[in-house]
């Protein structure tokens, strides 16, 4: 089996039965289920979480628990959120690609 | 008389049993946990509305999980709980905490703190990279949120747990590659005789391996990783087997951990003693046999101090409790009997000193990782900056080491990358790793919303 490519990183396997929850990723409208983390609604539509801030590449979280503090990203309107620990909310939006620097004066 | 404010950092299994035991001799402690619901990490409880049974989500360990959930439940109403909470300050006799973005200043009379433990991590190269998780991470997927970390899983690492969730992914129907396990296969025959002090845990170890050969998934012993492969993902793991022989395993994701990581910033940051654990290889908070620190008011219970695991957990938290109520000059309540408890944490301390033998940590192959190795995630510095941190700069130890070279300094204060470091450190000194000390903890212990509004009294 071909490993890689652009497909998702998480795989869901059990609890499908839940009302769906809508959000933004990059832009694009991302359908998540009730009870997900942002990092799990993330990671089911690709394998990107962030940036590292080192240019090392791309990050997806670590350690799903609050503790490694790599899966901080932004919402479009530049608030600060830990993937792993926050769960998703209708109307959510998170940038993943470019960090929105917010706009002063 | 005012009743004694008590305060227990932690809802797990170590911080439940210690509330029960304070409310069963008339106290009512206030219980503080970041997560949402009690449980800690390992017996973490799912979100609202998912159904799967205890079995599915904790495996052996269920009947286990029900009753702590079953404990806490009850307590509810006879306890204040705090969920969602972060206790990011100890100090002066008071604790800091911020709940939905509030700032409280608590002052207590006694303190438990039951924070637990993360993984510990042996860094490898391509270890940042998306697919990578740690092997907590790699169960939290799969118990609060019902995924797999990918289609074909490659577990990597050392240690009971690398086996239960290997075990636990192929009973919820994912893919594992294969499990490799850096401790040799001799390792657990020589760590036998300490095992035995708990026979009931060797049967399900071996259930476990037993499942895990039923569905075919091959299981090196005395591997050494050599890399995690891919560029924007994970692509595939490289290895060396037991014969010497590199190997290459196709898979999408790795779930990599080498036992438990104690988490003590905050026993730190209220100046406890601490001493250097040669069974962990890490330093962990000094304490008395029932748990006490060596700061008057604060006590220990749990993966934060022992690293005794769950069932050890619950023994220490009513411990902990018991010394508490003691040393308030409360009577005991009836049932609770501490002579039995420090027997069974006895006990538990032979069978935790037979799994450091069984899985030992690998240091030596974190001395011998190659330059370019991220080994600070939050910073990304490298093993070759370390050693020259460790040799040029004169960095005896890791405080120094982070000052010059930012290893630590990072999101995460050291928690993923502290240990390796030390490795790092003292073997490009040449001394022994407990020489490169550890990385002074400092507040807060995570990082806080920027605007925290001060709640005033």
């Amino acid at each position: 089996m071909a490993m890689g490519g652009a497909g998702p990183l998480l795989q869901r396997l059990d609890e499908l039965a839940r009302p769906a929850v809508t959000l933004a990723v990059d832009g694009q409208v991302v359908t998540a289920l009730e009870g997900d983390t942002v990092l799990t609604a993330v990671l089911l539509h690709g394998a990107v979480l962030r940036q590292s801030e080192f240019g090392d590449g791309p990050r997806a979280g670590f350690c799903l628990m609050g503790a490694c503090q790599d899966c901080w990203v932004w919402t479009e309107q530049g608030t600060r959120l830990r993937a792993c620990s926050t769960p998703v909310t209708p109307g959510l939006r998170i940038v993943t690609l470019e960090v929105p620097w917010p706009r002063l004066g | 008389m005012a009743a004694p404010r008590v305060i227990v950092v932690g809802a797990g299994p170590a911080g439940t049993r210690a509330a029960e035991v304070l409310v069963a001799a008339g106290l009512r402690p206030l219980v503080i946990d970041e997560a949402a619901d009690n449980g800690g990490q390992i017996y973490r409880r799912q979100p609202a509305g998912f159904r799967r049974r205890a079995e599915a989500l904790y495996g052996t360990e269920a009947g286990r999980a029900r009753a702590v959930h079953g404990v806490f439940s009850a307590l509810r109403g006879r306890i204040e709980h705090w969920p969602q909470s972060l206790a990011w300050q100890l100090r002066d006799g008071a604790l800091q905490v911020e709940r939905g973005g509030r700032a409280h200043r608590l002052e207590f009379d006694r303190i438990i703190l039951a924070t637990g433990a993360t993984d510990r991590l042996l860094p490898i190269p391509g270890w940042t990279r998306p697919g990578a998780f740690s092997l907590g991470a790699a169960q939290i997927a799969l118990k609060a949120q019902a995924c797999a970390i990918g289609r074909r899983v490659v577990f990597l690492g050392s240690g009971p747990l690398l086996y239960l969730v290997a075990a636990q992914y192929v009973k919820a129907g994912a893919t594992v590659a294969a499990v490799l396990d850096t401790a040799p296969a001799s390792a657990r025959r020589a760590a036998l005789p300490l095992m035995a002090s708990r026979p009931s845990l060797l049967v399900k170890g071996a259930a476990l391996l037993w499942r895990l050969k039923r569905a075919g998934v091959p299981v090196h012993h005395g591997v050494t990783p050599l890399r995690i492969e891919g560029e924007s993902r994970v692509t595939g793991v490289v290895f060396r087997d037991s014969t010497g022989r590199e190997r290459r395993l196709e898979g999408d994701a790795v779930g990599m951990g080498w036992h438990l990581r104690a988490e003590s910033q905050l026993a730190d940051l209220a100046g406890c003693a601490f001493d250097f654990d040669p069974v962990s290889r890490q330093w962990l908070p000094r304490i008395d046999v029932d748990g006490r620190s060596s700061v008057d008011g604060v006590y220990l219970a749990g993966d934060g101090v022992r690293l005794a695991g769950a069932d050890g957990a619950e023994l220490g938290g009513r411990l902990a409790a018991l010394a508490v109520l003691q040393d308030l000059g409360l009577p005991a309540p009836a049932g609770v009997d501490a002579a039995a408890l420090r027997r069974g944490l006895a006990r538990m301390e032979r069978f935790r000193q037979g799994l450091a033998i069984a899985f030992p940590w690998p240091g030596e192959l974190i001395a011998a990782l190659p330059d370019e190795t991220l080994v600070c995630r939050c910073e990304a510095i490298t093993a070759g900056q370390l050693r020259r941190g460790a040799t040029t700069l004169e960095a005896p130890e890791m405080n120094r080491a982070k000052a010059f070279t930012r290893v630590g300094m990072g999101r995460c204060q050291g928690r993923f990358c502290g240990i390796a470091g030390a490795e790092i450190l003292s073997a490009a000194r040449g001394e022994p790793m407990q020489a490169a000390g550890r990385i002074r903890s400092a507040a807060p212990v995570k990082p806080l919303p920027v605007a925290i509004e001060l709640e005033t009294p």
